[in-house]
């Protein structure tokens, strides 16, 4: 097991004040709350910076980390010395700060310090019944998937208290069948695969957090995808029919005389499917870019010299130049 | 590490299609009534139906008053601080989406 150095994790000397520390955890607990951050190991952080907080802003707890010794450094093969906290004594049910009450928020290391100390396992009392607690996860899907529906294979991490008290995590996968035209950013709820209750108690729900996969040529907002076009001068100068691909497979598309770069064409109920009836379909928001043909030839030099010389055109009319 | 393999589940999607009652809501959450009326008097959830006991929410309000507790218990802030934040998160959301939607 690996020793985790607490004061290191919050950024705090080990000789800090107690309202040293407890600045310290209110801002790295803003920062990476996973309500707010988008870094992407949000969660993770806020588990580490809470679990470091529960022990350093109890004093007995702290006093106790601390008489490991200061010698440790962070990631070292750790194993807690026999009797190392004897002495002490630790207030019971002090079990805060966990990221939704997961009792799989605590590391092996603080486990082994102060995993013991919890009051109650599993069985251990008679007659609590206590419904489980929910479970949150994210997907990530592709926008092919929220075009057609698919089924998506989703690993979970669930704690597991054993008859001693202490926790360990065991893998779950479950198939999950992602709805047709659902959004970035909606929950599914699948009721009864969260975490199980104490007793008779019913167990929690599981919550699936939707995110997209980034695509390479669509941009999705919400229902609607957007999607840049490139055309040539004379197809946005003299107007074009030309081919272009949409999520459910290429259309033709008109685009009109003297159409100008950056110009939006709505292509109606093109974008994501509705999610359910009363719900309209998104649209496809075509975005003209004008590309340019390189001057590499003798010809197409030629070409544009001759507009050059044929055409009285000033890009910068505007700037007054 | 065991490994558990289930059938293929079948969820609903919260935002579009459930309606719930403040006592389908509070069971969800695992608040209190009293809770929930907080929120609304604090403009966080907006329910239709004038009177409480006809109050209806939407599926989103279901996150929206999860996040509302998180933020509460592990930021320890005030209701109307949790009601700001969610606006701030709201309007981050939509300015990101609207840059991803320009750029990249």
């Amino acid at each position: 097991m690996e020793y985790k150095d607490y004061y290191q994790l919050m950024g705090v000397e080990r000789d800090a004040t107690q309202d040293e520390i407890k600045r310290a955890y209110r801002k790295l607990a803003r920062k990476y709350h996973p309500d707010v951050s988008k870094e992407t190991d949000a969660e993770a952080r806020f588990k580490e910076v809470g679990e470091a907080y529960e022990v350093l802003k109890d004093p007995e707890k702290r006093a106790a980390y601390d008489q490991l010794g200061a010698n440790w450094k962070a990631g070292q093969d750790f194993n807690a010395p026999p009797g190392w906290d004897a002495g002490f004594e630790f207030s019971g049910g002090g079990y805060t700060g966990g990221f939704e009450g997961d009792a799989g928020a605590h590391s092996d290391f603080f486990e082994s310090l102060f995993g013991q100390f919890r009051a109650g396992g599993p069985g251990g009392r008679g007659g609590i019944h206590a419904r489980g607690s929910d479970h949150h996860a994210r997907v990530l899907i592709d926008l092919e998937d929220a075009m057609h529906g698919a089924t998506r294979s989703i690993k979970l991490q669930v704690p597991e208290v054993d008859a001693r008290g202490h926790v360990t995590t065991r893998e779950r996968v479950l198939n999950v069948r992602i709805p047709k035209g659902v959004k970035q950013g909606q929950h599914i709820r699948l009721a009864g695969q969260g975490n199980a209750g104490m007793g008779e108690g019913k167990p929690g729900d599981l919550y699936l957090e939707i995110e997209f996969n980034p695509h390479s040529i669509y941009r999705v907002d919400g229902r609607d995808v957007y999607l840049d076009v490139p055309v040539a001068p004379w197809e946005a100068a003299l107007g074009a029919s030309i081919k272009v691909p949409t999520p459910a497979g290429a259309v033709d598309m008109k685009i009109k005389p003297g159409s100008a770069n950056g110009s939006k064409l709505r292509l109606k109920g093109r974008g994501l499917p509705a999610g359910s009836a009363g719900n309209r379909p998104g649209d496809l928001y075509v975005v003209l870019q004008l590309a340019l043909p390189p001057a590499t030839t003798d010809k197409a030099k030629e070409i544009y010299r001759n507009m050059q010389q044929e055409l009285d055109f000033n890009p910068r009319a505007r700037l007054g130049m | 590490m065991g490994q558990q393999k289930t059938a293929i589940l079948d969820g609903i999607i919260l935002e579009a299609e459930t309606r719930l009652t403040l006592r389908e809501l509070c069971d969800a959450c695992a608040v209190t009534t009293a809770y929930i009326a907080e929120l609304v008097d604090e403009g966080v959830l907006e329910p239709s139906g004038i009177e409480k006991s006809h109050w209806c929410f939407t599926g989103y309000s279901l996150t929206r008053v999860r996040t509302a507790k998180r933020l509460q218990q592990d930021l320890d802030i005030n209701l109307a601080g949790v009601a700001l934040a969610l606006e701030l998160l709201d309007e981050v959301r939509q300015l990101r989406a609207r840059l991803n939607r320009i750029t990249e």
